[in-house]
């Protein structure tokens, strides 16, 4: 596996790093930059929405204080060590501080300037790059992810999983393998074989040709979203064309600062959609979504790719985006039901995404949407944190529970699979949970998946705790 | 004439102070929960200022306690070794306040976040330091009630910031300071006590020592629970924003509304600056280009609301507004006033850098301050935005101003501090509700003679004689203010027998 050693290829040959060269600890190669740094009137707005500040209430894990501590880095004031990092580290990259700023701070693009220099100009521990090597060479490779996805099935049938929890045994592995084991979804071995076909044909009229991004974790585990969101956008009259070519977009390697990594993807998936002629690109994982249209930025200086890289991010739609446009012409049957809409951070805060899918959710008659309290507040999932961090994640992922209860609702909807399996990992009891587009498919097919799942398991059991309770 | 008598400068005269060592980090970490100490340089960086970013000091340590038990034992400690220390809630103040002391440690009360309890059929509850203000609403609007106090900064400023800074909002003109909404509190004395000030009731005997603490910006101890008091919502709320074509008739239309006995929940002003940046920020609904917009909200009940909403309108008709919109749900409501809290943060979206201004003046110089502002404005070259709660004249200038312009912030710095003078001038004050801080200590010389100066010192030593809690901070440093800045002139108020110095 040569991936495991792909850390080393997040160094850029880029100048070293010189105090005094105006850029402090960082190199030259885009660093945070003063611009930005100075929109920051150090108000505090921020502060509330921040998970980090919400778990610890310390500064320097806000986005004030992150801030403060890029300028500190510019002024070379501060060594780039680990207590420098480790800030940056704990950030979810959920950009609710993006939200909350009356002032306009972007710290998307500063966040996003800071990972890839830290990724180049630091180095991990061992166990740290072993990790991260494991993850990025087994999630953005659906091959790869269906084998593991086997062997997981495999475990779990072979009553290996409730052996090792029964026995407690699994508490004897370190906490980032718990979390990888209590996080990994149960594949359904029928949707494994399962792929998108290229092209799917409108049903009636032509309304749009649409640019279909499979994604490659919603592949594997969620290929009955993909399946649905086909047939939703085809029954509201779209041709989808899913370029069978088309591999990882790059976005978990792009929040983890790996850009070089990110870089190739973006245009390998530039090129796989070069084909086809599409007026929109759609994507239906909320995290994939937020990072194609960034590729204008990441690729502004690949001079093959800048403009390509700008047109091809100037199409992207995330799904519920493309449907509220649309409006429905498909019929609708009713779901009676009380559902809880949960904005996933990199929908809401990154693509200002939040009315369209509580639109689009709303045309199905009979279901009642609510939100959530603290809304704005993720639920720790934020790529691979809950691996990498598996703590902090718990604390925010019971936290986004006892507020999801509070609603008691009778299912939950999320567009990120992220969200979806950090919410079910804590969620006290059995919860029917589903992408909107799934609702959308159900209704438009006359189906009630919330009263069969709720007939399955009987009511779901809001009160029960099975895990312990949240300290909140 | 002099500034500070020989009473005045021994009592704030720097006293020998202690270290903060390796041993005494020690003795911290043994007495705070984990997780409560934070001493790397790179963190203790990020602690270096407020809300007024012009004035930074790193301090030695920060420590962010858990329990009142922890902060007395902190602030016993640092009794025991003349370490001096500054309290800090959310770091949203705006003169510099929680400005760390040199070899000084933070405390920060920012993990003291707990609703203690609700007493619903008595309208109070009890509050650890730390929850915002806009959190205490939030806890409790299940049961209808709200605390009335509303900072623009309400989202993310703390209760305990608020007593310091006996902070006020836009709705103070009819309901009052923190300090009309403040029972009692438990407090951390400069040498570690833990006593009780105030109670269940506002009639108090004895002299009122909650009052002395309520605005005493964290120089008198610390404050680790607080007993509010707890209002029910309204009936009925209406606003209105109405344009006006400038800032002297949106005045008048003040004026009027007072002298026809009408009291507004509140009454706000921005010019058309402002209501570019708020524009900016959350798209409210202002009319740019307006040169002057005054929201007027109106609370209580439903027949008597009505009735003077009419009024309200009228008078703004009377005094030539343009437009006037009323907001026509909660949802609306909520957005004109998101874009009025948004005012000073937003100012980022039209300015790199401004400083922001409290003063008052008395509202019936309002339209001539203004006009005075702006002459000042086109003098120094530099623009000023202007937002303040018009109801009760407290003014806010922005004084905008680029700080990578050579010289141009201390031209900035320079213009605000000449727009405070000119609120004295006017008869007014040189804070409403930001605090003098470590900004405004120099200019108490302004507004208050030697003996006033002298007495405040005196209460200060009373409760801290050792000068270790919040030094430097509202009560001017003769050797830091230079000795003779400008000799006292009474008060306008003053000589015109309206007020009376004791
Ligand atoms: C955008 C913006 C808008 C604002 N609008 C308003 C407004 O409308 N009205 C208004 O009044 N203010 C306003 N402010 C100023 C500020 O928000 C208030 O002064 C607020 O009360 C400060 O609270 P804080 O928790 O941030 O306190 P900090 O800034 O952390 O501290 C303020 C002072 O209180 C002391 N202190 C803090 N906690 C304690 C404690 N537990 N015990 C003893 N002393 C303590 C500190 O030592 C310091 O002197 C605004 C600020 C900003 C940035
Ligand atoms: S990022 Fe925005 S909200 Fe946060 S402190 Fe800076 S200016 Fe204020
Ligand atoms: S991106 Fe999220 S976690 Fe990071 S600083 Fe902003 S609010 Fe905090």
């Amino acid at each position: 596996m040569t991936d495991i050693s792909r850390d080393e290829d997040q160094r850029v040959s880029v100048q070293p790093v010189a105090i005094g060269n105006g850029a402090g600890v960082f190199d030259l190669h885009h660093p945070p930059s003063d611009e930005l740094i100075s929109d920051c009137v150090h108000c505090g707005f921020c502060l509330p929405t921040c998970p980090t500040y919400a778990l610890w209430g310390e500064e320097m894990d806000s986005p004030r204080g992150r801030i403060y501590l890029m300028k500190l880095g510019k002024e070379g004031k501060v060594p780039l060590d680990d207590t420098y990092t480790q800030h940056f580290d704990m950030c979810l990259g959920c950009m609710a501080c993006v939200t909350a700023c009356p002032s306009g701070v972007q710290y998307d693009k500063l966040i996003e300037a800071v990972r890839p220099q830290l990724e180049r100009n630091r180095r991990r521990s061992l166990t740290d790059r072993l990790f991260r090597g494991m993850i990025f060479a087994l999630f953005p490779y659906p091959s790869r992810l269906r084998v593991a996805a086997v062997l997981g099935e495999l475990y779990r049938r072979l009553g290996l999983r409730s052996l090792l929890h029964r026995t407690g045994l699994v508490s004897l592995l370190p906490r980032r393998l718990q979390a990888v084991e209590a996080l990994m979804p149960p594949a359904k071995l029928r949707h494994l074989a399962t792929r998108t076909p290229a092209v799917t044909l409108a049903v009636g009229t032509t309304r749009r040709r649409v640019g279909f991004l499979t994604g490659c974790v919603q592949r594997v585990f969620f290929a009955d979203v993909n399946q649905a969101t086909v047939r939703v956008l085809t029954a509201e009259g779209c041709e989808v064309v899913a370029p069978p070519t088309q591999r990882c977009c790059g976005a978990l390697s792009e929040h983890a600062g790996r850009e070089p990594e990110a870089l190739d993807r973006a245009r390998g998936l530039i090129d796989a959609f070069a084909e086809v002629e599409v007026d929109t690109i759609v994507a239906n994982v909320a995290g994939c979504g937020s990072t194609l249209k960034e590729y204008g930025r990441l690729l502004r200086d690949d001079p093959d790719y800048a403009d390509r890289a700008a047109a091809f991010s100037a199409k992207v739609q995330d799904v519920s985006e493309l449907l509220a446009e649309l409006g429905p012409v498909a019929e609708r049957h009713p779901i009676e039901a009380r559902l809880a809409y949960h904005d996933a951070c990199h929908l809401g805060h990154a693509q200002g995404v939040r009315s369209q899918p509580r639109d689009v959710l709303r045309t199905i008659p009979g279901l009642q949407v609510t939100d959530i309290p603290e809304a704005e507040i993720c639920c720790g999932s934020a790529g691979i944190y809950n691996l990498v961090h598996p703590e902090p994640a718990e604390e925010l992922g019971r936290r986004k529970v006892d507020n999801v209860l509070s609603v008691k609702p009778d299912a939950l909807a999320t567009a990120n699979p992220g969200c979806l399996l950090q919410i079910r990992r804590y969620w006290p009891g059995e919860l029917p949970m589903f992408h909107p587009v799934e609702l959308l498919d159900a209704s438009i097919r006359g189906v009630d998946p919330i009263a069969a799942a709720t007939a399955r398991s009987g009511r779901p059991r809001l009160d029960a705790r099975t895990a312990e309770p949240g300290s909140f | 004439m002099t500034t500070y008598t020989e009473e005045y400068r021994e009592l704030v005269a720097e006293t020998p102070r202690g270290a903060v060592t390796a041993a005494f980090r020690e003795e911290v970490a043994a007495v705070v929960s984990p997780g409560g100490l934070i001493s790397e340089p790179a963190q203790l960086h990020t602690y270096e200022c407020d809300g007024l970013t012009g004035y930074r000091v790193t301090p030695a340590l920060v420590v962010l306690p858990a329990t009142t038990e922890e902060v007395a034992a902190v602030v016993r400690l640092c009794a025991r070794h003349r370490i001096p220390f500054v309290a800090r809630g959310a770091g949203t103040g705006l003169s510099g306040g929680a400005l760390p002391v040199a070899d000084g440690i933070v405390i920060g009360l920012a993990r003291m976040r707990k609703m203690l309890s609700v007493d619903v059929d008595n309208q109070r509850a009890v509050v650890q330091p730390g929850v915002t203000n806009a959190g205490i609403s939030a806890a409790v609007g299940g049961h209808d009630l709200y605390f009335a106090p509303d900072p623009s900064s309400q989202i993310v400023c703390t209760i305990g910031g608020n007593v310091a800074e006996n902070s006020g909002g836009a709705h103070c003109l009819k309901y009052g300071f923190t300090t009309n909404h403040v029972l009692a509190l438990t407090f951390v004395t400069p040498d570690g006590d833990v006593v009780t000030l105030g109670g269940d009731s506002t009639d108090q005997l004895g002299p009122d020592l909650r009052a002395v603490v309520l605005g005493s910006e964290g120089t008198l101890g610390i404050v680790t629970e607080i007993t509010v008091r707890l209002l029910r919502r309204p009936e009925a709320v209406r606003t209105l924003v109405a344009d006006f074509p400038d800032a002297e008739q949106a005045g008048n239309a003040v004026s009027d509304l007072v002298a026809a006995g009408i009291v507004p929940a509140a009454v706000e002003m921005l010019d058309e600056l402002a209501i570019e940046a708020c524009e900016k920020a959350v798209q409210a609904g202002y009319t740019l280009g307006s040169p002057a917009a005054l929201v007027v909200e109106l609370d209580g009940v439903e027949a008597e609301v009505e009735e003077e909403f009419e009024r309200v309108q009228e008078i703004c008709r009377r005094n030539a507004s343009t437009h006037i919109r009323i907001a026509g749900d909660p949802v609306e409501r909520a957005k004109v006033w998101k874009g009025r809290k948004a005012a000073f943060a937003a100012m980022g979206r039209i300015s790199p850098d401004y400083f922001v201004q409290d003063g008052v003046i008395p509202r019936t110089k309002l339209g001539s301050t203004l006009t005075r502002i702006r002459e000042m404005s086109d003098a120094a070259g530099l623009r000023v935005a202007n937002v303040f709660h018009a109801g009760d004249g407290n003014l806010h200038p922005l004084v905008l101003y680029d700080a990578a312009v050579p010289g141009q912030a201390e031209q900035a710095e320079h213009l605000a501090t000449a727009i405070v003078e000119l609120c004295v001038e006017q008869g007014g004050s040189i804070t409403g509700e930001h605090g003098v801080g470590s900004d405004k200590a120099c200019s108490m010389v302004k507004m208050f003679g030697p003996d006033d100066l002298t007495v405040m010192a005196r209460i200060r030593a009373a409760f801290d004689p050792q000068g270790l809690c919040n030094p430097g901070k509202v009560l001017p440093t003769p050797r830091l203010c230079g000795e003779r800045p400008g000799p006292y002139r009474p008060h306008p108020l003053e000589s015109a027998g309206i007020i009376e110095r004791l």
